[in-house]
């Protein structure tokens, strides 16, 4: 009697499922991306998405508890975290971290900053704008004798993780004093809510420095700068950069996809690149609800990129995505089987 | 008490009341208020047990250290604490006068004409969603502090330390000033009825001892309605203690404590509305509830000191209420 009764709450419990759109949880970041492929997806298939865009952590909380179809993080997980929670993950997008500058006279990439004196002017030790080390970069440039003001974000987040992952990496200063992470100890500046929070804090405060997805930057027309990046060479924030950061990447030698675009080799790359991550069970309990997920997704690699760019997002480089599709054939099972062939 | 609750003779067909009606009215209203007891212990027994990691990790001093380092893994929270009660502090030293000044003058002063649009848009102002305070102070009044007040305050009380700094227009000034008009409708409100309450018999003794409007305002009306109103001003103070979004915008996040009211600083709940959603190491959230759990002791001991001052007043004025 019991058994049967479990059955029947167990086809119950399936049968909605199947029926029901996918879900998925995490980053702010790719949101409106997501949301849009969703949309087109719908149009096209019936097959719907739930996408709640709760943050990276939340994400992660909810694939390991089953939850959701997918999480979603704009920071990598580590091999291990993967497997002990028996998760797969991929790259989704590319987006890049931009510096932008408020500083009367000075025009969008006019100004260059390095990656050493970027660190120390978030370290707080470089104060002012006609500092020589700023003024080196920059010999036909008249920078004002501005005090510099600091802009970071005041809440946890995937961009700040992008960002202070690229300082932690090329400033060893940095490294010693703060390090990396979602929220970190900021030396100097003030913290504004949001990629929405810097930008108004960076167009607000004369003389600030902020960083902002570089959708934001656009979007609000702020004042990027020229960053100088691995292979020496100063480069602006485009797609065309993003994608030579991803490009240049070594995907296939970095075990569980971790991989961190920040400071990447090639003439072209820009040095604050991330990806955007998707997180899935290795192990699926509905073969058929899977294989839909990943067609999705399948599909968003194939026709999405138009809708990408026109949001300002990157896609992946193609290179990129077979690697991703050949991760989903040898890594995603149900009961043994693989889901996607 | 000189009538008698029961019927006499001339009422005969008057219902008995029901023997169960009246226990079970009382242990249901006992109920309900019981909840709230049980609802208050709940909550600071959750919060305990959310704190503990970090409880057992810094101790006491936790309250006092001004470290907070997520990377790290230490954190105290003194700056929150400090930037809590010092942007509240700024709210009610701008809000309570303003608000009794405005009470007193629909309530006393104001023609109908005037009183009845002027208490409707206060009313309306109490009900305006405090994101939309957040916005307006960075959109529109950081840049007016930035441009206009901060550079004023510096040139004429610049040699204080509290008026140092530059000028960026957010900050716990900024802060403090966005949170005095929230709370100003709404201890304003609450105020004029205590106001309205008071009998108009004991102020035209007021009157008829031949006193000014200023004197019956002072010694009879704000006396009679002191109790009402230092309840109007702890309401006003428990939104500006627990006020996050509009705070948030405006305040500038950062967990350092500068001597100048134009630094950046932080709050409780400012420091939880930023950081929850994506503190995912242990110790870091058991901190982050353990900061929760110092507002709400910090909620308690203002109920507890105002409930004080309020008894200690009233034996002051020789009666109570």
């Amino acid at each position: 009697m019991k058994k049967l009764l479990a059955a029947a709450l167990l086809i119950l419990a399936t049968l909605p499922a199947a029926a029901a759109d996918l879900t998925g949880a995490g980053a702010t970041f790719p949101y409106p991306l997501y949301a849009q492929w969703a949309d087109s997806y719908k149009k096209l298939t019936g097959v719907g998405l739930n996408y709640q865009s709760i943050g990276s952590g939340g994400g992660i909380a909810q694939i390991k508890a089953q939850t959701v179809d997918f999480g979603a993080s704009d920071a990598p997980l580590t091999k291990a975290e993967l497997d002990a929670a028996g998760l797969v993950q991929f790259p989704m997008i590319v987006g890049g971290v931009v510096p932008v500058v408020n500083l009367e006279g000075i025009a969008p990439g006019a100004l260059k900053l390095s990656a050493a004196l970027l660190a120390d002017i978030y370290l707080g030790s470089v104060k002012k704008w006609n500092d020589p080390a700023v003024a080196a970069l920059n010999p036909g440039l008249a920078l004002p004798a501005r005090d510099i003001t600091v802009v970071h974000r005041a809440d946890g987040s995937g961009t700040t993780w992008i960002f202070t992952n690229y300082l932690d990496k090329v400033s060893p200063a940095w490294h010693g004093k703060v390090g990396c992470g979602k929220e970190v100890a900021w030396p100097a500046g003030v913290g504004g809510k949001g990629n929405e929070g810097v930008a108004a804090y960076v167009q607000r405060i004369k003389g600030a420095v902020g960083y902002v997805e570089y959708a934001y930057a656009l979007q609000n027309k702020l004042t990027h700068i020229l960053l100088e990046n691995r292979a020496g060479k100063f480069v602006a924030p485009t797609q065309a950069s993003f994608q030579a950061a991803a490009a240049g990447a070594d995907w296939s030698a970095a075990p569980g996809l971790y991989l961190v675009l920040t400071d990447q080799p090639g003439d072209a790359s820009w040095p604050i690149t991330g990806a955007s991550f998707v997180l899935i069970h290795r192990e699926q309990r509905d073969a058929a609800r899977a294989k839909s997920l990943l067609d999705f997704f399948a599909w968003c690699f194939a026709e999405g990129d138009a809708a990408a760019s026109t949001l300002d997002y990157v896609p992946l480089p193609d290179d990129v995505v077979a690697l991703v599709e050949g991760v989903w054939k040898t890594g995603v099972k149900s009961g043994g089987a693989a889901v996607w062939k | 008490m000189t009538t008698s609750r029961h019927a006499t003779a001339a009422e005969p067909e008057r219902r008995r009341p029901r023997p169960w009606g009246d226990p079970l009215f009382r242990g249901l209203a006992a109920a309900a208020a019981g909840l709230f007891l049980l609802l208050t212990a709940a909550v600071f027994l959750e919060l305990v047990r959310g704190s503990e990691l970090s409880l057992a990790k810094f101790g006491p001093s936790f309250l006092w250290r001004e470290a907070w380092n997520p990377v790290t893994g230490d954190f105290g929270a003194l700056s929150s604490i400090a930037g809590t009660l010092i942007s509240t502090l700024i709210a009610m030293a701008l809000a309570v006068p303003l608000s009794l000044v405005i009470a007193l003058f629909l309530v006393e002063l104001a023609p109908p004409a005037v009183a009845k649009p002027v208490g409707a848009a206060i009313e309306l102002l109490a009900a305006v969603p405090s994101i939309i305070y957040g916005m307006w102070g960075l959109f529109v009044f950081a840049p007016f502090m930035a441009d206009h007040v901060q550079p004023f305050l510096s040139a004429r009380l610049g040699f204080l330390p509290l008026f140092q700094g530059p000028p960026m227009g957010i900050g716990m000034l900024t802060a403090g000033i966005i949170l005095a008009l929230m709370i100003l409708p709404f201890i304003t409100s609450v105020m004029r009825d205590v106001l309205k309450m008071v009998p108009p018999v004991v102020k035209e003794a007021g009157y008829g001892m031949g006193s000014t409007v200023w004197e019956v305002a002072r010694k009879v009306t704000v006396r009679y309605g002191a109790r009402g109103m230092a309840g109007a001003c702890l309401l006003g103070l428990g939104r500006a203690v627990g006020e996050t979004m509009a705070v948030t915008f405006v305040i500038g996040n950062n967990h350092r404590l500068g001597a100048s009211l134009f630094d950046a600083g932080n709050t409780i709940a400012s420091a939880l509305a930023n950081e929850f959603a994506e503190a995912a190491d242990p110790l870091y959230l058991s901190a982050l509830v353990e900061l929760g759990l110092v507002l709400f002791l910090i909620t308690f001991a203002i109920q507890g000191l105002t409930h004080v001052w309020i008894r200690r007043l009233e034996r002051s004025a020789g009666r109570g209420f």
